[in-house]
């Protein structure tokens, strides 16, 4: 049995007739110890799959319209709320984007982090655990810090609180959200060194939300890249990045300048990353696709498995490329 | 080389903190202290550096937005840092800026006619509502948006969209140099490529210069013929683009290359993970500020502030051990 299985979700905000859907029949395995990365652009209904794990989605507006999310076999969408309140932190735990406004700011770390024990493992809410905890997360002279506010310390320290916080009540599994986005890019290559020897030495599961594919490359086992509330391709990783199959991940890898490429022009993808509500019928690239065929507008594609763990929402995915697209 | 558009010298830009009222301040942020490079005419620079590194502050201290310590900003041989009133007014007219949040750097109640046409108006280059219309017309035209949606307000834009009137309204003067702060770090991946080879085409169609401030190292190489990297308000390294990003001299240039993540699976690089944070720029560490973090420190780092000096023919490095 896998740690989590996501089936057919749907998430709506707002009721209908009005209600606008952010994801569109989502599935997604992760299994226990292994890192998932979930790629996407804003919008791309990335964030709204990860938070909605813990049902952290404030409902309303959110609405689950479908499907259902099985952690360890138990469906979070029909638990009762002291159940919840039992797998949040216990089973899963989340890291955001921004360290800086999840932390509050009137209290001193140590006590943040104490409270997260009080719930899940009042035996061990000491000064002695917190101190391991951070020292856990590399944060040095701990014994120093427990007494600090998180406005005395640097983004990427207050990541590393966010990330000892979490693995407080020893999830099994850490949603980390953008978890380096804010960061700089010295900072944000510590983090994620952080969250690869936490992995190994912990042993959890991790799904790793981010816009940027360099990322998945350093940390994740496997991939499920994200497009206006769908999933358009999953692939191990590695494979992903050698090969991309679908136009859309393509496209991004294309877009994005290399460090070691010439100065050609970049290959920018046309037009922009379609609003809320107002997604294009049949495939929701079409648009914007070099492939796309009159057929694309009219029937939305499905998943389709064309390698042992790849799947890509394309049907025209082998066929050649026309030629490069590039717009003004 | 021909005359340079832009020379900056020695400029100092010294925030005071910790001062109450009635009372002289006690310590100062040096937001950049002591910088000097030059920008030839249609040429593209480079300033790259991590969040609190002065980059930010330079390119607003050498358009104006504020005001320097002590150096030297000579445009065309003239220093800007002693203009004031509308002789400064006069010369805004040669250089503008394209700033990163698009959402706010438009007024919200104007509409695009209106903040692409205000800068038209001040320095009286559309006289006329017939000329006046035809321009920001053009001007839209030039950046890839529809000239129908002149009456629009910027809350109807995307993000993108919405950089591009900020490119249009920088374009409205026909300005020699262009700041451009962290233009595209704000905006969707697919939609940065956009935004990219929009600059480049617009600076081939009129020719005018680029500073280019950002912290992704990757689109910085992409667009520039020569990078800076600041670190702690200072250069620690200059020279040309796809060279310093192949073999960079400084070891923080070293270590912020190794850190960007790179989708090629198969790279063979090594990265290199700096120990701590950027120290705090009130009390910088002594002589080479980046030596707390460097692993390459020796004794006289912690003594001695090296100066910047051409290790390689066109390349500088502000360290004791490069070369």
């Amino acid at each position: 049995m896998p740690l989590l299985e996501i089936r057919n979700l749907q998430i709506e905000f707002g009721r209908a007739p009005s209600a606008l859907r952010a994801v569109d029949g989502v599935s997604l395995t992760l299994a226990a110890g292994q890192t998932l990365g979930l790629v996407g652009e804003s919008g791309s209904g990335k964030s709204v799959t990860a938070l909605s794990i813990a049902r952290l989605l404030p409902s309303p507006p959110a609405f689950y319209a479908g499907g259902e999310i099985l952690l360890e076999g138990r469906d979070v969408l029909k638990m009762k709320p002291a159940e919840l309140r039992g797998i949040r932190g216990g089973v899963v735990s989340c890291v955001f984007q921004e360290p800086g406004a999840s932390l509050n700011p009137v209290f001193r770390i140590g006590a943040q982090i104490k409270e997260s024990l009080k719930l899940h493992r009042p035996e061990a809410a000491t000064d002695a655990e917190v101190i391991r905890l951070l020292k856990l997360v590399g944060i040095p002279a701990p014994e120093a810090r427990l007494k600090s506010y998180p406005h005395e310390m640097s983004g990427g320290m207050q990541q590393r609180v966010m990330i000892a916080m979490a693995l407080a009540p020893r999830p099994k599994l850490l949603v980390a959200d953008e978890p380096t986005t804010a960061l700089d890019v010295t900072i944000q290559a510590q983090i994620i060194e952080l969250l690869a020897r936490l992995r190994g030495q912990l042993g959890m599961a991790i799904l790793l939300i981010t816009h940027n594919l360099g990322i998945v490359g350093d940390l994740a086992d496997q991939v499920a890249v994200m497009y206006a509330g769908q999933i358009v391709e999953t692939a191990p990783a590695l494979d992903l990045l050698r090969q991309p199959l679908h136009p859309y991940t393509q496209a991004l890898m294309n877009s994005v300048p290399r460090m070691d490429g010439d100065a050609r022009r970049l290959q920018a993808i046309p037009g922009g990353v379609p609003q809320l509500g107002a997604w294009p019928s049949g495939c929701h690239f079409h648009p914007r696709c070099p492939r796309a065929q009159p057929a694309c507008s009219q029937t939305a594609p499905n998943l389709l498995e064309v390698a042992p763990g790849r799947q890509v929402r394309c049907p025209f995915w082998n066929s050649p490329v026309p030629r490069p697209h590039d717009a003004k | 080389m021909s005359d340079p558009l832009l020379e900056v010298k020695d400029l100092k830009v010294h925030f005071p903190v910790n001062a109450g009222p009635f009372l002289r301040p006690k310590d100062f942020v040096k937001a950049v202290d002591g910088v000097s490079f030059t920008i030839a005419p249609g040429e593209t620079v480079g300033l790259v550096g991590e969040s609190g590194c002065g980059k930010t502050t330079l390119g607003r201290a050498i358009v104006r937005l504020v005001e320097a310590t002590s150096g030297q900003v000579l445009f065309e041989g003239e220093d800007l840092t002693q203009l004031s009133g509308s002789a400064l007014r006069a010369h805004r007219r040669r250089f503008q800026m394209i700033f990163q949040d698009p959402h706010g750097s438009l007024d919200p109640r104007a509409t695009v006619a209106a903040s692409i046409g205000e800068a038209l108006d001040i320095h009286k280059l559309a006289p006329g509502a017939g000329s006046r219309r035809a321009r920001v017309e053009s001007l839209l035209k030039d950046v890839g948006l529809d000239p129908c949606h002149a009456e629009r307000y910027p809350h109807e834009f995307s993000g993108g969209q919405r950089q591009r009137i900020g490119i249009a309204r920088a374009l409205a003067v026909e300005p020699e140099l262009i700041v451009c702060d962290e233009p595209v770090s704000a905006l969707d991946v697919s939609v940065q490529a956009q935004i990219v080879n929009l600059l480049r085409d617009l600076q081939e169609e009129h020719g005018m210069a680029y500073l280019f401030v950002a912290h992704d190292l990757a689109v910085v190489r992409h667009l520039s013929r020569r990078i800076l990297v600041m670190y702690l308000g200072r250069i620690v390294e200059a020279g040309e683009a796809r060279e310093t990003c192949r073999t960079p001299k400084h070891p923080y240039t070293q270590a912020l290359i190794s850190a960007v993540p790179v989708t090629d699976p198969d790279s063979k690089r090594q990265r290199i993970i700096l120990g701590g944070d950027v120290p705090s720029p009130i009390h910088p560490p002594t002589g080479c500020p980046f030596h707390p973090r460097c692993p390459v420190a020796e004794a006289r780092c912690k003594l001695e502030v090296p100066a910047l000096r051409e290790v390689e023919s066109g390349r500088w490095a502000a360290c004791h051990l490069a070369g």
